[in-house]
């Protein structure tokens, strides 16, 4: 019998939603397992850099990596992955587009570490004392990584062959994609391992999508609840359908909530969040500048609505404000 | 800080039915305005993705107009509507990567209307010469690498 491939699943700037899908295959897992050995998974066995840097190339054929790259540790890892490992597939919102994560390149460095080693509500350091790079306590030196002045997506720092999207993937495209590796028939690189259409054509609620929309301002989920039949752009909810790519099972939808964009845009689209932006704009009724401006005005955080899960991978990736030191 | 020999570059989305026969019009009626702006054919204000905008100014733009036919004008009845609408919310998002209003600007300009294209030019160019440059593609692809705090 042939050895059985390698493979290795990786983390970076995530939550571990994406290694929950591994764990959510329940016991088709055990296919996994019988069709692949795993070399890597830090969630779930204990891994040192060391262990990785004695891998032959080629030795362990897939890289799946999760989680934006924000420390320098997360680029060293996923270097050495990509020196390591013939296919790397970036593996959720976060390692393809930047994913929740992102949403910090709205806000400066500085502001984000005063926040988690300042305002904290638990935190005590009337010294103002940072974490540094490097320090020595009790004559012994110690490092820690840098923390960047933005999220990367995994692309902006190695070469990725492809992207599974998804906030998490949902288990079927990943068997589907461990199935088409393992066949080796796989797409052309750099494919997105997802329906090429937008959500809309899968939609269960498509029918209800009206020939016109005549929008006189947006509703919030926050403070209304949807009707579970109607389209909810028609309902004047900030849908991201249009503007996002199928594929998901329709999981948001099935939960009474409108798309939140995280398989990111259809292909040929360059920026998600303008693209939404222009379909979304166009649903309102005004007939002048000022009713165009109301109707505008009742859209909370666009930035945050249209960049949910793509800012470091927008055109113009982060806010001037991520840019103060 | 604005530079003195800082040269505003300007892209420029016109209407092929009203506002780009407008610049025409300026042009033939050898009206003189500032060379900052680059002129870029559409068919209609309303096909004026804000992808473009915002990819225009990604990508070296100190400011962009975007010039259609006035309400009620449009040749394709409803195009120039669906730029009205866009513009506030695209104006919001820009507040919110810190690009300042004043940079993106929407203007009617019919083909009669020449003089009325070299007054905006002038005067948007002088805006953002005021404004100074954006380099907005050089600071997003800074180097990454935090100075510790």
């Amino acid at each position: 019998m042939a050895a059985k491939p390698k493979v290795a699943f990786y983390w970076c700037a995530s939550c571990g939603g994406c290694e929950e899908t591994v764990v959510d295959l329940h016991e088709d897992v055990l296919k996994v397992v019988e069709a692949v050995d795993i070399a890597l998974w830090p969630v779930a066995l204990d891994f040192k850099l060391h262990h990785v840097q004695a891998w032959k190339p080629g030795e362990v054929a897939v890289a799946f990596i999760n989680g934006a790259v924000r420390l320098s540790e997360q680029e060293e890892w996923v270097k050495l992955l990509r020196e390591k490992c013939p296919l790397v597939v970036a593996f959720g919102s976060c390692a393809h587009l930047g994913g929740i994560p992102g949403l910090a390149n709205d806000e400066s460095r500085r502001e984000i570490l005063a926040n988690k080693y300042l305002r904290s509500p638990t935190v005590d350091n009337p010294q103002e004392i940072f974490p540094q790079e490097s320090c020595q306590v009790n004559g012994y030196h110690l490092d820690l990584p840098n923390f960047w002045k933005e999220v990367k997506t995994l692309d902006q720092v190695i070469e990725v062959d492809y992207y599974l999207p998804g906030c998490p993937p949902p288990t079927d495209t990943v068997a589907a994609a461990v199935t088409a590796i393992l066949k080796g028939e796989l797409p052309p690189k750099g494919s997105v391992l997802a329906p090429e259409k937008s959500l809309c054509e899968s939609c269960p609620r498509k029918d209800s999508k009206p020939e016109r929309f005549a929008l006189s301002a947006f509703k919030r989920i926050a403070t209304s609840i949807p009707d579970a039949e109607e389209c909810f752009l028609a309902q004047g909810y900030a849908c991201m359908g249009p503007a996002t790519r199928s594929g998901c099972g329709e999981r948001c939808l099935h939960g009474n909530m409108p798309c939140r964009g995280c398989f990111g845009p259809p292909p040929g689209s360059l920026d998600q969040g303008t693209k939404m932006l222009s379909t979304l704009a166009t649903l309102g009724e005004a007939r002048d500048e000022e009713a165009a401006e109301d109707f505008a005005a009742t859209l909370a955080d666009p930035l945050g609505t249209f960049y949910r899960f793509s800012l470091p991978a927008s055109l113009l990736r982060r806010s001037r404000r991520a840019e103060e030191t | 800080m604005a530079d003195a020999q800082f040269e505003p570059r300007i892209v420029g989305f016109l209407c092929r039915w009203c506002s780009y026969t407008g610049a025409d019009l300026a042009g033939t009626s050898r009206i003189q305005y500032p060379p900052n702006l680059t002129p870029i054919r559409v068919m209609c204000s309303g096909r004026v993705d804000p992808t473009f905008i915002v990819k225009a100014l990604a990508d070296g733009a100190d400011g962009v107009l975007v010039a259609g036919c006035h309400p009620g004008d449009c040749h394709y009845q409803e195009g120039n509507y669906k730029t009205m609408r866009r513009y506030p919310l695209l104006l919001r998002l820009l507040d919110q990567f810190g690009i300042e209003r004043d940079r993106v600007r929407l203007e009617w300009i019919s083909a009669s209307e020449g003089d009325h294209f070299a007054a905006v030019v002038k005067e948007f160019t002088e805006k953002i010469r005021a404004l100074g440059p954006l380099h907005w593609n050089g600071k997003a692809l800074a180097p990454a690498v935090a100075e510790p705090v």
